[in-house]
């Protein structure tokens, strides 16, 4: 069954362990600069939010790829990127609506997520749970059960 | 290089001369990083005798070997200087991103000197370095200066700064950095202020390495399942904060209550961790690399009090709490946050404000001294009234701002000052747990708990127990702490992975980060290495044996109420204990042997 990266912004501390994660999955150094996950938080509010890349269907950045370095292989969930024909056009970064594909002149390559070959390390290094990896087509079902609860227990306080 | 970076910078305010140099690498070894390597530098290059807030202090900000990695809990920094409170030795640690961000900007150390014409803030993107004027900054409030500092910079940028305490050389002022995260203790905010300098803002992008992958990921697995396994590290921390320990401590009867009249405080649980995680969390916040998230995200709705912020720590509620008789944990939070906003320490400012109290009530001052203020024990909208003054140096906030003790003495009373070497004592009452009063007569930073937080065995039992009301066996106990305290530090990593790892765990990590071999049992010389070296310079400093006291009221007025009533603490018949196994003469001077087995002659 294909599989989601999910966030759960409710439950993210800010860490920033996931972008430890990538990076040292990555390229096995620790520089969260070139994480293909982000963690904002907004510190007055002390909100974070993790972000990666949504593995569009339609993607944009397959379309403006001259060298169909970034791609998608029919009936898989992944936007695959291969660095070997890539011409650095940075053309994918224009169109990404989301900014989750990223140039890194440091190492002069795209980052962008691939839920490392359906293994994410974000994943086993959150220590709360806040990103999760599900089956696509039931992805949210914690999401309305969560709901669900609450009208639930609505019904048992008035009953 | 592996763990360090190799490089430390250097900002001279003064000239303006900005510097990049090697980390000294033999030290780097013997002291870790962060507080020792740093306090390595400050007592190489400073005299002693430096005014604390003159040009001639110097202002390191310095991560561990450790920080930047996904060592669980391990990101954090030391600002170490020469503290305008205490004239001692100061190492204020903190959490937050701003310390491993230095690091990935590259360097090992910041280091700060001289003074700035005009305020002035400092950017740090990765090897650019500028300094430039503070303009608008001066006179913001932290929240709004991390905010002006990011859209001077860059939107993403870690930013450290003072608030108007330390602008205005409050000694009781803290350093913020990630908006809410404080390197609090020892005024290190009057230092910054001292230097005209308002904020600094890191971007960096480069790499830290690891020397051995293989076995750092094996070490970071068992480091993470030990913390997480723990009672208080995997969960208790998480769910009720720090806070956590307000009840526990009341119910041993160590619980300071009225500037430490009492150790017992009937009304504790309402200002317990229980009590926050019911009405006030929102949720909970983890620094860089944490697995722990004890961070509170927490709200006040009473529109009296209203406001949102990070905390309460044990520590703050405490001081805002019991030890101004005060149970309103709306109040305390907004002291919390005014603290956070002004860039205050809460242990020293909730002390001596409780300190103002105590003398108010025993007509040491009168309401002309207090500009017309009452302040009472239990009137919680006084006590965050004066919490604002003294952010502001206003009225009789203007005497708060010099701490308790400078306040008590003013008045001819410094018996009411519950400090050591002037820097107040925290939320342990050292009558009713005898190490802990050990520990805070021994602290080189003074009135500390986290120089050795023997709180761990003598009333939590970790990693075993001791009875809190023995002296027997306290002096080895506080040593061992002091030491793992020092070493950990320098790593970077968080005082609370010791719920679940120790010596062995931390040994590892930094051996496999570092590629540099140690044991535990190197490890936890580096600590009594780092320990003696602080130690030597407060000697220098002119600091003697007498200095390693405890308030008179711990020592002869035994606690009137609660599980501890009756008890007083035997520090005398600890302390030449602690300075034989510490390898010191009985003047608490360290032996030449000492020295040379710690390479330290």
């Amino acid at each position: 069954m294909p599989k989601i990266l999910m966030i759960h912004p409710e439950k993210c501390t800010g860490c920033r362990n996931c972008m430890l994660a990538c990076s040292y999955g990555k390229d096995g150094q620790f520089r969260p600069a070139a994480s293909r996950i982000h963690v904002y938080t907004w510190e007055r509010e002390g909100f974070s939010v993790p972000i990666m890349c949504q593995q569009c269907n339609d993607a944009p950045c397959t379309k403006v790829c001259p060298t169909h370095s970034m791609y998608r292989l029919p009936g898989t969930t992944l936007v695959e990127y291969d660095s070997r024909d890539c011409i650095r056009c940075r053309m994918c970064i224009q169109a990404c609506p989301f900014g989750n594909a990223v140039f890194d002149s440091y190492t002069n390559t795209i980052l962008k997520c691939d839920t490392c070959n359906g293994d994410p390390a974000c994943v086993k290094m959150c220590p709360t749970s806040a990103l999760t990896y599900d089956d696509e087509t039931v992805s949210t079902r914690s999401r309305k059960k969560a709901l669900a609860t609450k009208i639930k227990d609505a019904f048992q306080e008035v009953s | 290089m592996y763990g360090w970076t190799g490089v430390i910078l250097r900002v001279d305010l003064s000239s303006g001369a900005i510097t990049r140099e090697p980390t000294n690498m033999r030290d780097a070894k013997l002291f870790i990083g962060a507080r020792g390597l740093a306090a390595k530098l400050l007592t190489d290059e400073i005299s002693p005798r430096t005014d604390a807030l003159s040009p001639g202090n110097k202002l390191i900000f310095a991560p561990g070997p450790l920080s930047g990695t996904f060592a669980p809990s391990m990101g954090r920094y030391d600002v170490v200087t020469k503290s305008p409170l205490t004239g001692a030795i100061a190492a204020s640690n903190s959490g937050g991103t701003f310390g491993p961000e230095l690091k990935f900007a590259g360097y090992d150390m910041l280091v700060i000197e001289g003074r700035a014409k005009h305020p002035s803030f400092l950017w740090i993107n990765n090897e650019e370095v500028e300094i430039r004027e503070a303009g608008e900054l001066w006179g913001n409030m932290v929240p709004e200066t991390t905010e002006m500092v990011r859209a001077l910079t860059d939107e993403d940028a870690r930013v450290a700064c003072i608030g108007p305490a330390g602008e205005k050389l409050s000694l009781v002022a803290n350093i913020m950095n990630d908006m809410h995260r404080a390197a609090g203790r020892s005024g290190v905010g009057a230092v910054m202020g001292s230097k005209n300098l308002k904020a600094i803002a890191v971007v960096g992008t480069r790499p830290i390495k690891v020397a051995n992958p293989k076995a750092f990921e094996k070490f970071v697995k068992i480091a993470r399942q030990k913390i997480s396994e723990n009672p208080v590290g995997g969960t208790g921390l998480r769910v009720y904060g720090t806070n956590v320990l307000v009840n526990i401590l009341n119910q041993v009867g160590a619980f300071p209550t009225r500037n430490f009249k009492d150790g017992y405080f009937p009304s504790a649980d309402k200002i317990g961790g229980e009590s926050l995680t019911s009405n006030h969390l929102l949720r909970p916040k983890g620094c860089f690399a944490c697995t722990i998230s004890c961070g509170r995200v927490t709200k006040v709705v009473n529109p009296k009090y209203a406001g949102k912020g990070e905390g309460p720590e044990y520590e703050t509620a405490w001081g805002f709490g019991a030890d101004c008789g005060i149970d309103n944990l709306d109040a305390i939070n907004k002291a919390n946050y005014l603290c956070n906003e002004l860039g205050l320490d809460t242990i020293s400012i909730a002390s001596t404000i409780a300190c103002a109290m105590d003398m108010y009530t025993d007509e040491v001052i009168s309401i002309e001294d207090t500009g017309g203020l009452e302040i009472r024990f239990g009137d919680a909208e006084t006590m965050v009234e004066l919490v604002r003054l003294t952010g502001l140096r206003k009225g009789f906030g203007n005497q708060l701002a010099e701490g308790s003790y400078r306040l008590a003495e003013k008045y001819g009373h410094p018996e009411y000052s519950m400090s050591v070497k002037k820097q107040e004592m925290p939320a342990y009452d050292p009558r009713g747990v005898q190490g802990i009063g050990l520990q805070y007569a021994t602290s080189n930073r003074g009135g500390c708990h986290v120089r050795g937080y023997t709180i761990s065995p003598e009333v939590l039992g970790t990693p075993f127990k001791m009875d809190q009301h023995a002296t027997e066996g306290k002096a080895d106990v506080v040593i061992t702490f002091q030491n793992l305290g020092a070493a950990l530090d320098s790593t970077g990593a968080c005082l609370f992975t010791t719920f679940g790892i120790g010596a062995d765990e931390l040994a590892a990590l930094l051996s496999a980060v570092t590629g540099v071999h140690y044991s535990p049992a190197d490890f936890m010389k580096a600590g009594d290495r780092i320990w003696n070296l602080e130690r030597q310079w407060n000697l220098k400093v002119g600091m003697t044996s007498a200095d390693d006291s405890l308030p008179t009221r711990m020592l002869k007025d035994p606690i009137p109420t609660g599980p501890s009533r009756g008890k007083v603490n035997h520090l005398h018949e600890m302390l030449p204990e602690y300075y034989k196994l510490r390898g010191w003469d009985a003047e608490g001077i360290p032996t030449e042997e000492k020295l040379k087995e710690l390479a330290l002659a």
